[in-house]
C-alpha cells in the first residue's frame, strides 16, 4: 500500500488564558492512496481540529502543533504559511461542513472555482474556464455555462456542496480532506454527494479523509475508520470489522446509540455523562473511565496505548475486555 | 437591476409629494407674506394688499399650493426677501460651491478611512491597529471648529500654502485654467478638515467588518485554495467588507451637500450651510422653503444611490 500522508505523535494545543491545552493529543494516523479515511467522533472530540491543521489552516497565534505531518516526505507542522499555500488546493484539497457559507457571496461560482487554479495550474483563461465547465459537468450540475455565471445564493444546497468538491477537485489532489461534508445537507442529498465524492475517488484514485459524526456515513463510504474521543483515537479498524466487531466501550457505546429503524425501540441509547471540556480532560489514565463508571479501575490502562488486537485494528486501552453494558447508570 | 432604480424612482414620488406638502403647510404657518422684504416705509399699505390680492395671496391653500409646485418645478422658488435675488440663483450659486467641496471631501474621507479601517482590521489588536483606532477616536473628540482654527492658522496665516477665505482668487478670470485651480485650491483646506475629522464612522466600521470577515468560512476556503493571504485580503475579505460602507456612501454625499456650518464659517466659503442657517437668522421664508424642500429631496436622493449601489455591490439583493 502507498502511503500519502501519515501523522505521528501529533498534538494540537489551545491557548486558554496563557496555558496551553491539548485537544488533539498523541494523534497517529496514515492515508493510503485510493482509501477513504473516515475520522468519527462527538462535537468537541478534536477531529476538525486535526483536519484543519493538516493544511495549516488553524489560528497561529492560540494554537501549537507539535509531532509530525509527514507528506512527500516533509514534516508539515513546521510548514511557513508560503509553503502550505503551494499544497493546499494544489495536492491537497479541502471540502466544507457549510457549503453555504463556504462560498463567497460576492463571487460567480465560476470564478470561485477558477480562483484556485491561478495560483497552481499553468493554464490561461480560456484553459482554466474549460476546466472549469469540464469540473462541474464532473460533479453532475446540470448546465455548467449557465452555472459559473451565477452566485452561491441562487443554488441549492446540494449543488453548492458540489461546487465546494469542483473547487476541491480542481487541481486533481492526491488528498482530499472532507470536514463534515454532508452534515449541513438533508438526507437525500446527504447520499448523493457521499455517492459522487465515491465515485470521484475510485476514478481519481485519491485519498480522502472523511471527518464525520455520523456513523451511516461512515459505514456507506469508509475504507477504514478512526473513532476519536477526547482528542485520542480509541480505535482504528478496517470498516467491516469496526462495525462487525467493535471493541472499545465508546465505539460499541456509539454503535448502540444509532436508532434502528427496522425495530421498534422504547428508549434511545445514550452514552452516560458528558465530553468533558478541554480544560478539565483527565490527562492521565484512560479518558473514557469516568463514563463507565461501573468497570473497576483495575481493568484500565495507567497510560492505555493502542493495542494491535488483530491485524489493522487498534484499541486503546485494556478496558474492553471487561466492559460490558450496564442498565440505567446514575452518573455522580 | 434597472427595473430596481425605476421602481425605487416611482417609490420617490410619492415620497416627495408629502414632502413638498408638509413643507408648503409648515411654511404658510410662519408669519409674513412675499412681500415682507420689499416694505420700506414709503411702501403704500395700499399697494401691498393690491400686490398680495395679485399674486394669489388669499387664494385656498390647495390652489397656492399647485401654483408653488409649478413653479418649482420650473425651478422658479419666488425671491429672497433679504438678498432680492430668484432663491434659485442664490441656492445655484452655493450649491454648486457646496457640490464641488463636498466631492473633494468625500474623495478625501474614503482615501483616508478605506486604507486604514483595513490595515486596523487586518492587524487587529496590533500597534498598527492602536495607533489608528487612537487617531480615530481623537479625530472623533476634536470640535470641527477647533480643528478648522488651527489649520487655518497652521496652514492658511503661518505656513501660508492655502489661501483663508472665499472660494475663488479675485484675479483669476472666468474659464481660464488658473480659474479652476484657483476654486480648487480654496476648497482644498476646508475639505482636508472635513476629511480628517469624518473618517472615524467608516474606519470603526471598516475595521469590525473586516474582522468579522476573516473569521468566515468563505476566508478560510480561499485559504484552503492556496491563495496567498494578501490576494485573500483583496478579493475575499476586503469586497464583504465594503458592502454596510457602500449602503453609507449615498447617505454621506447627500449629508455633504447640505453644507457644514462649521466649516463655511470658518473658512469663509459661500455654501449651502451658510445659507440655511443665515436665512433662518432673516426670516428669509422662500429660501427656507426652498432649502427644506432641496435637503429633503436630497435625503431622498441618498437612499436612491445607497441602494443602487448596494445591488451593484451585493448580487444577493439584485431582482431578476
Amino acid at each position: 500500500m502507498n502511503k500519502l500522508l501519515s501523522v505521528k505523535q501529533l498534538r494540537i494545543s489551545f491557548r486558554i488564558r496563557d496555558t496551553f491545552y491539548a485537544a488533539v493529543d498523541n494523534v497517529s494516523l496514515s492515508l493510503h492512496k485510493n482509501e477513504i479515511l473516515a475520522i468519527v467522533g462527538e462535537s468537541g472530540c478534536g477531529k476538525s481540529t486535526l483536519a484543519t491543521s493538516i493544511v495549516g489552516l488553524h489560528h497561529t497565534n492560540h494554537t501549537k502543533v507539535e509531532g509530525e505531518i509527514l507528506y512527500r516526505q516533509q514534516n508539515l507542522v513546521q510548514f511557513s504559511e508560503n509553503q502550505f499555500n503551494k499544497l493546499r488546493g494544489n495536492t491537497i484539497g479541502f471540502i466544507f461542513q457549510d457549503p453555504l457559507s463556504a462560498l463567497n457571496p460576492l463571487m460567480r461560482i465560476g470564478e470561485q472555482i477558477a480562483e484556485g487554479m491561478i495560483y497552481h495550474a499553468r493554464l490561461n483563461k480560456t484553459e482554466r474556464a474549460d476546466r472549469v465547465l469540464q469540473l462541474l459537468e464532473q460533479v453532475g450540475i446540470p448546465d455548467p455555462p449557465r452555472v459559473v455565471r451565477q452566485f452561491p445564493h441562487q443554488l441549492s444546497g446540494g449543488m453548492r456542496q458540489r461546487v465546494m468538491i469542483a473547487i476541491a477537485l480542481a487541481n486533481k489532489p492526491e488528498i482530499i480532506i472532507a470536514d463534515e461534508p454532508t452534515t449541513a445537507l438533508d438526507v437525500t442529498i446527504q447520499a448523493q454527494i457521499l455517492d459522487l465524492l465515491k465515485e470521484l475517488q475510485a476514478e481519481t484514485q485519491t485519498g480522502i479523509i472523511l471527518i464525520t459524526h455520523d456513523l451511516g456515513v461512515v459505514a456507506e463510504v469508509a475504507d477504514r475508520v478512526a473513532v476519536m474521543y477526547a482528542g485520542q483515537v480509541v480505535e482504528e479498524a478496517p470498516v467491516e470489522i469496526l462495525f462487525g466487531s467493535p471493541k472499545h466501550p465508546y465505539t460499541r457505546s456509539l454503535l448502540k446509540s444509532i436508532p434502528q429503524a427496522n425495530e421498534k425501540q422504547g428508549k434511545l441509547e445514550v452514552i452516560h455523562g458528558i465530553v468533558p471540556s478541554l480544560m478539565k480532560l483527565p490527562r492521565e489514565g484512560c479518558r473514557f473511565a469516568p463514563r463507565i463508571p461501573w468497570i473497576d479501575d483495575s481493568a484500565h490502562e495507567k497510560e492505555p496505548v493502542l493495542h494491535e488486537v488483530e491485524p489493522g485494528h487498534f484499541v486503546r486501552c485494556t478496558c474492553w475486555r471487561h466492559f460490558d453494558f450496564q442498565e440505567e447508570v446514575q452518573l455522580t | 437591476m434597472w427595473k430596481i432604480i425605476v421602481r425605487r424612482v416611482l417609490v420617490m414620488i410619492p415620497q416627495l409629494f408629502v414632502l413638498s406638502l408638509i413643507v408648503f403647510i409648515m411654511a404658510k404657518q410662519m408669519p409674513g407674506d412675499p412681500f415682507t422684504g420689499l416694505i420700506t416705509p414709503e411702501t403704500d399699505p395700499n399697494r401691498i394688499e393690491e400686490l398680495r390680492q395679485l399674486s394669489g395671496f388669499y387664494d385656498p391653500w390647495y390652489v397656492q399650493y399647485y401654483n408653488w409646485m409649478t413653479n418649482a418645478f420650473q425651478g422658479d422658488f419666488g425671491q429672497s426677501y433679504t438678498y432680492k435675488v430668484a432663491v434659485s440663483n442664490l441656492i445655484g450659486e452655493r450649491a454648486f460651491n457646496t457640490f464641488w467641496l463636498a466631492f473633494v471631501s468625500t474623495i478625501l474621507v474614503y482615501v483616508i478611512a478605506i486604507p486604514l479601517g483595513v490595515l486596523a482590521g487586518r492587524y487587529q489588536e496590533r500597534i498598527m491597529d492602536k495607533t489608528i483606532v487612537l487617531y480615530s477616536f481623537i479625530s472623533y473628540a476634536i470640535p470641527t471648529f477647533v480643528l478648522g482654527l488651527i489649520f487655518l492658522f497652521v496652514f492658511g496665516y503661518q505656513l501660508q500654502w492655502f489661501p483663508t477665505s472665499g472660494t475663488v482668487s479675485i484675479h483669476a478670470e472666468r474659464g481660464t485654467f488658473e480659474y479652476v485651480w484657483s476654486k480648487f485650491h480654496h476648497l482644498l483646506l476646508p475639505a482636508i478638515t472635513y476629511a480628517v475629522l469624518g473618517t472615524t464612522g467608516i474606519i470603526q466600521y471598516l475595521r469590525t467588518e473586516i474582522i468579522d470577515a476573516k473569521m468566515q468560512d468563505y476566508v478560510k476556503t480561499a485559504r484552503s485554495k492556496g491563495i496567498p493571504m494578501n490576494k485573500v485580503y483583496s478579493r475575499h475579505i476586503f469586497r464583504n467588507s465594503l458592502l454596510p460602507i457602500a449602503a453609507f456612501l449615498g447617505f454621506t454625499i447627500t449629508g455633504l451637500l447640505g453644507g457644514s456650518i462649521f466649516i463655511e464659517t470658518i473658512f469663509g466659503f459661500p455654501g449651502m450651510g451658510q445659507l440655511f442657517v443665515s436665512s433662518i437668522g432673516s426670516r428669509d421664508y422662500s429660501v427656507i422653503t426652498a432649502l427644506v424642500l432641496l435637503y429633503g429631496f436630497l435625503a431622498l436622493l441618498g437612499g436612491l444611490l445607497s441602494d443602487i449601489i448596494m445591488s451593484i455591490v451585493d448580487p444577493r439583493i439584485r431582482i431578476d
